[in-house]
Protein backbone atom coordinates (compact mmCIF):
# COMPACT_ATOMS: atom_id res chain seq x y z
CA UNK A 1 0.00 0.00 0.00
CA UNK A 2 3.07 2.38 0.46
CA UNK A 3 3.67 3.46 -3.03
CA UNK A 4 0.41 5.60 -2.80
CA UNK A 5 2.67 8.20 -0.54
CA UNK A 6 3.70 9.81 -3.42
CA UNK A 7 0.81 11.49 -4.54
CA UNK A 8 1.35 13.66 -1.35
CA UNK A 9 4.73 15.13 -2.62
CA UNK A 10 2.08 17.19 -5.14
CA UNK A 11 2.37 21.22 -4.17
CA UNK A 12 -1.32 21.45 -4.65
CA UNK A 13 -2.51 18.60 -2.33
CA UNK A 14 -4.53 19.99 0.29
CA UNK A 15 -4.91 16.93 2.49
CA UNK A 16 -4.56 13.32 1.55
CA UNK A 17 -6.04 10.72 4.44
CA UNK A 18 -4.84 6.85 3.89
CA UNK A 19 -6.93 4.12 5.45
CA UNK A 20 -6.14 0.54 5.66
CA UNK A 21 -8.10 -1.91 6.93
CA UNK A 22 -8.87 -6.11 6.81
CA UNK A 23 -11.25 -7.32 4.12
CA UNK A 24 -14.07 -6.68 6.01
CA UNK A 25 -17.58 -5.02 4.78
CA UNK A 26 -17.69 -3.42 8.52
CA UNK A 27 -15.18 -1.07 7.97
CA UNK A 28 -17.52 0.52 4.85
CA UNK A 29 -18.89 2.82 7.15
CA UNK A 30 -15.73 4.10 7.89
CA UNK A 31 -14.56 4.87 4.48
CA UNK A 32 -17.89 6.58 3.74
CA UNK A 33 -17.45 9.09 6.70
CA UNK A 34 -14.14 10.34 5.75
CA UNK A 35 -15.57 10.56 1.84
CA UNK A 36 -18.38 12.64 3.38
CA UNK A 37 -16.05 14.77 5.34
CA UNK A 38 -13.88 15.21 2.41
CA UNK A 39 -16.09 16.36 -0.34
CA UNK A 40 -17.45 18.58 2.47
CA UNK A 41 -14.02 20.01 2.61
CA UNK A 42 -13.28 20.05 -0.95
CA UNK A 43 -16.96 22.03 -1.79
CA UNK A 44 -18.90 19.49 -3.50
CA UNK A 45 -22.38 19.88 -3.24
CA UNK A 46 -24.86 17.11 -1.95
CA UNK A 47 -25.89 14.82 -4.89
CA UNK A 48 -21.88 14.75 -5.99
CA UNK A 49 -21.08 13.73 -2.40
CA UNK A 50 -23.46 11.31 -2.06
CA UNK A 51 -22.54 9.88 -5.99
CA UNK A 52 -18.71 9.96 -5.41
CA UNK A 53 -19.37 8.59 -1.43
CA UNK A 54 -21.44 5.93 -3.39
CA UNK A 55 -18.48 5.56 -5.79
CA UNK A 56 -15.83 4.62 -3.60
CA UNK A 57 -18.06 2.28 -1.10
CA UNK A 58 -18.44 0.34 -4.90
CA UNK A 59 -14.88 0.05 -5.03
CA UNK A 60 -13.71 -0.76 -1.79
CA UNK A 61 -16.61 -3.55 -1.56
CA UNK A 62 -15.55 -5.01 -5.22
CA UNK A 63 -11.75 -4.97 -3.42
CA UNK A 64 -13.07 -6.83 -0.16
CA UNK A 65 -15.56 -9.00 -2.61
CA UNK A 66 -13.63 -9.64 -5.65
CA UNK A 67 -10.34 -8.41 -5.12
CA UNK A 68 -9.43 -9.74 -1.64
CA UNK A 69 -12.09 -12.58 -1.74
CA UNK A 70 -13.36 -11.70 1.86
CA UNK A 71 -10.12 -12.65 3.08
CA UNK A 72 -9.58 -11.16 6.00
CA UNK A 73 -5.69 -11.37 6.58
CA UNK A 74 -5.47 -9.46 3.21
CA UNK A 75 -5.88 -5.41 3.46
CA UNK A 76 -7.15 -2.78 1.46
CA UNK A 77 -6.01 0.43 0.99
CA UNK A 78 -7.68 3.33 0.58
CA UNK A 79 -6.07 6.94 -0.39
CA UNK A 80 -8.05 10.37 -0.97
CA UNK A 81 -6.12 13.12 -1.92
CA UNK A 82 -7.78 16.23 -1.80
CA UNK A 83 -6.97 19.14 -4.47
CA UNK A 84 -8.36 22.80 -4.72
CA UNK A 85 -10.50 22.03 -7.76
CA UNK A 86 -10.86 18.01 -7.18
CA UNK A 87 -10.69 14.85 -5.21
CA UNK A 88 -8.52 11.75 -6.42
CA UNK A 89 -9.09 8.60 -4.34
CA UNK A 90 -7.15 5.42 -4.96
CA UNK A 91 -8.32 2.01 -3.84
CA UNK A 92 -5.97 -1.29 -3.74
CA UNK A 93 -6.37 -4.37 -2.63
CA UNK A 94 -3.93 -7.55 -2.42
CA UNK A 95 -6.16 -9.50 -4.78
CA UNK A 96 -5.36 -11.55 -8.02
CA UNK A 97 -6.29 -8.43 -10.10
CA UNK A 98 -8.99 -9.15 -13.21
CA UNK A 99 -9.67 -7.98 -16.75
CA UNK A 100 -11.98 -5.10 -16.76
CA UNK A 101 -12.53 -5.75 -20.56
CA UNK A 102 -14.36 -9.07 -19.78
CA UNK A 103 -16.58 -7.28 -17.22
CA UNK A 104 -20.04 -7.58 -18.94
CA UNK A 105 -22.11 -4.67 -19.64
CA UNK A 106 -25.15 -4.71 -16.93
CA UNK A 107 -27.21 -2.64 -19.65
CA UNK A 108 -26.94 -4.93 -22.51
CA UNK A 109 -30.47 -6.64 -22.85
CA UNK A 110 -29.44 -9.67 -22.51
CA UNK A 111 -27.73 -9.17 -18.48
CA UNK A 112 -30.49 -6.80 -17.46
CA UNK A 113 -32.04 -9.57 -15.01
CA UNK A 114 -28.59 -10.30 -13.53
CA UNK A 115 -28.46 -10.06 -10.26
CA UNK A 116 -25.13 -8.49 -10.15
CA UNK A 117 -22.70 -6.54 -11.97
CA UNK A 118 -23.67 -2.94 -11.74
CA UNK A 119 -21.02 -1.42 -9.23
CA UNK A 120 -18.31 -0.72 -11.91
CA UNK A 121 -20.98 0.98 -14.07
CA UNK A 122 -22.10 2.96 -11.37
CA UNK A 123 -18.55 4.15 -10.54
CA UNK A 124 -18.12 4.99 -14.05
CA UNK A 125 -20.84 6.71 -14.45
CA UNK A 126 -20.45 8.55 -11.60
CA UNK A 127 -16.87 9.73 -11.70
CA UNK A 128 -14.97 11.79 -13.82
CA UNK A 129 -12.15 9.23 -14.59
CA UNK A 130 -11.54 6.02 -13.68
CA UNK A 131 -8.55 3.44 -14.10
CA UNK A 132 -7.63 0.14 -13.19
CA UNK A 133 -4.06 -0.63 -12.86
CA UNK A 134 -2.15 -3.49 -11.76
CA UNK A 135 0.08 -2.96 -8.59
CA UNK A 136 3.87 -3.99 -8.60
CA UNK A 137 3.59 -6.78 -6.35
CA UNK A 138 0.50 -7.51 -6.89
CA UNK A 139 -3.15 -6.60 -6.35
CA UNK A 140 -5.45 -3.85 -7.83
CA UNK A 141 -5.70 -0.53 -7.77
CA UNK A 142 -8.52 1.54 -8.82
CA UNK A 143 -8.07 4.98 -8.98
CA UNK A 144 -10.57 7.46 -9.24
CA UNK A 145 -11.39 11.13 -9.81
CA UNK A 146 -13.84 14.22 -9.71
CA UNK A 147 -13.27 17.45 -10.45
CA UNK A 148 -14.75 20.63 -9.18
CA UNK A 149 -16.95 22.39 -11.12
CA UNK A 150 -19.53 25.15 -11.32
CA UNK A 151 -22.54 22.05 -11.60
CA UNK A 152 -21.31 20.50 -8.66
CA UNK A 153 -19.97 22.75 -6.40
CA UNK A 154 -21.53 23.73 -3.10
CA UNK A 155 -23.32 26.93 -2.61
CA UNK A 156 -21.22 27.96 1.15
CA UNK A 157 -17.87 27.02 -1.13
CA UNK A 158 -15.66 29.76 -0.57
CA UNK A 159 -12.81 28.98 -3.58
CA UNK B 1 -32.88 -1.49 8.19
CA UNK B 2 -36.95 -2.20 9.21
CA UNK B 3 -39.96 -3.91 6.25
CA UNK B 4 -43.25 -4.03 7.81
CA UNK B 5 -45.88 -6.09 5.63
CA UNK B 6 -49.67 -4.86 5.25
CA UNK B 7 -52.34 -6.79 2.61
CA UNK B 8 -54.58 -4.30 0.79
CA UNK B 9 -56.97 -5.88 -1.84
CA UNK B 10 -54.80 -9.10 -1.92
CA UNK B 11 -51.94 -7.05 -2.88
CA UNK B 12 -48.74 -7.53 0.10
CA UNK B 13 -47.10 -4.07 0.59
CA UNK B 14 -43.73 -3.87 2.01
CA UNK B 15 -43.01 -0.54 3.68
CA UNK B 16 -39.12 -0.83 3.75
CA UNK B 17 -37.18 1.66 5.34
CA UNK B 18 -33.01 2.19 6.31
CA UNK B 19 -30.49 0.70 3.66
CA UNK B 20 -30.63 -1.99 1.04
CA UNK B 21 -26.74 -2.56 0.79
CA UNK B 22 -24.64 -5.49 0.72
CA UNK B 23 -23.78 -5.62 4.63
CA UNK B 24 -27.06 -4.68 5.64
CA UNK B 25 -31.04 -4.79 4.35
CA UNK B 26 -30.17 -6.86 1.17
CA UNK B 27 -30.68 -10.67 2.50
CA UNK B 28 -33.78 -9.01 4.83
CA UNK B 29 -35.40 -7.94 1.22
CA UNK B 30 -34.82 -11.61 0.15
CA UNK B 31 -35.31 -13.18 2.91
CA UNK B 32 -39.20 -11.26 3.47
CA UNK B 33 -39.95 -11.92 -0.47
CA UNK B 34 -39.05 -15.72 -0.17
CA UNK B 35 -41.19 -15.99 2.45
CA UNK B 36 -44.43 -14.17 1.15
CA UNK B 37 -44.10 -16.64 -2.04
CA UNK B 38 -44.19 -19.60 0.41
CA UNK B 39 -47.21 -18.80 1.66
CA UNK B 40 -48.91 -18.21 -1.52
CA UNK B 41 -48.22 -13.97 -1.61
CA UNK B 42 -47.51 -13.64 -4.82
CA UNK B 43 -48.56 -10.06 -5.41
CA UNK B 44 -46.36 -7.39 -4.16
CA UNK B 45 -45.78 -3.94 -4.01
CA UNK B 46 -42.13 -2.87 -2.49
CA UNK B 47 -42.81 0.52 -0.80
CA UNK B 48 -39.49 2.08 -1.22
CA UNK B 49 -39.92 5.56 0.14
CA UNK B 50 -38.02 5.63 3.52
CA UNK B 51 -35.03 3.79 2.39
CA UNK B 52 -32.28 5.98 3.04
CA UNK B 53 -29.31 4.29 1.01
CA UNK B 54 -28.75 1.82 -1.65
CA UNK B 55 -25.96 0.28 -3.32
CA UNK B 56 -25.17 -1.99 -6.46
CA UNK B 57 -26.10 -5.44 -3.92
CA UNK B 58 -29.11 -3.20 -3.13
CA UNK B 59 -30.34 -2.95 -7.13
CA UNK B 60 -29.51 -6.28 -7.75
CA UNK B 61 -31.44 -8.00 -5.17
CA UNK B 62 -34.67 -5.89 -6.30
CA UNK B 63 -33.57 -7.04 -9.62
CA UNK B 64 -33.52 -10.89 -8.10
CA UNK B 65 -36.88 -10.79 -6.24
CA UNK B 66 -38.62 -9.04 -9.13
CA UNK B 67 -36.89 -12.29 -11.35
CA UNK B 68 -38.02 -14.67 -8.28
CA UNK B 69 -41.43 -13.35 -8.27
CA UNK B 70 -42.22 -13.29 -11.91
CA UNK B 71 -41.02 -16.99 -12.36
CA UNK B 72 -43.62 -18.25 -9.68
CA UNK B 73 -46.51 -16.51 -11.90
CA UNK B 74 -46.50 -13.26 -9.29
CA UNK B 75 -46.30 -9.72 -9.83
CA UNK B 76 -43.24 -7.72 -8.26
CA UNK B 77 -43.67 -3.27 -8.31
CA UNK B 78 -42.33 -0.46 -6.39
CA UNK B 79 -43.55 2.27 -4.85
CA UNK B 80 -42.03 6.09 -4.24
CA UNK B 81 -38.46 5.77 -5.83
CA UNK B 82 -36.42 8.40 -3.82
CA UNK B 83 -35.07 10.57 -6.91
CA UNK B 84 -30.76 8.56 -6.22
CA UNK B 85 -32.88 5.09 -6.48
CA UNK B 86 -34.89 6.17 -9.77
CA UNK B 87 -31.71 8.00 -11.25
CA UNK B 88 -29.57 4.24 -10.47
CA UNK B 89 -32.47 2.53 -12.05
CA UNK B 90 -32.54 4.64 -15.13
CA UNK B 91 -28.99 4.43 -16.02
CA UNK B 92 -28.56 0.93 -15.86
CA UNK B 93 -32.22 0.39 -17.90
CA UNK B 94 -33.78 -1.02 -15.20
CA UNK B 95 -36.60 1.73 -15.16
CA UNK B 96 -37.86 -0.42 -18.07
CA UNK B 97 -37.81 -3.70 -16.32
CA UNK B 98 -40.21 -2.56 -12.82
CA UNK B 99 -43.72 -1.37 -13.10
CA UNK B 100 -43.09 2.22 -10.28
CA UNK B 101 -45.40 4.29 -8.93
CA UNK B 102 -45.72 7.21 -7.31
CA UNK B 103 -49.04 6.55 -5.90
CA UNK B 104 -49.86 3.56 -3.51
CA UNK B 105 -53.75 3.83 -5.01
CA UNK B 106 -53.14 3.12 -8.48
CA UNK B 107 -50.25 0.91 -7.67
CA UNK B 108 -52.86 -1.26 -6.36
CA UNK B 109 -55.28 -1.32 -9.28
CA UNK B 110 -53.06 -2.34 -11.67
CA UNK B 111 -52.96 -5.59 -10.15
CA UNK B 112 -55.90 -5.86 -11.02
Amino acid sequence: MREVLAISDKADTRAQVNLSFASAFSYIDLVQDVSDNITKIIGFDDDARYWIGMSIRESVINAIQHGNGEDESKKVGVCFSAFSDRLVISVQDQGEGFDISKVPDPTDPKNLLKPSGRGIFYVRSFMDAVSFNERPGGGLEVRLEKRLNKANQGEDDED
Amino acid sequence: MKIEDRLVNNVTILDVSGKITIGEGSIEVRNKVRSLLEAGKKDILLNLGDVSYVDSSGIGELVSCYTTVTNQGGQLKLLNLTKKMQELLAITKLLTVFDTYNDEGAALSSYQ
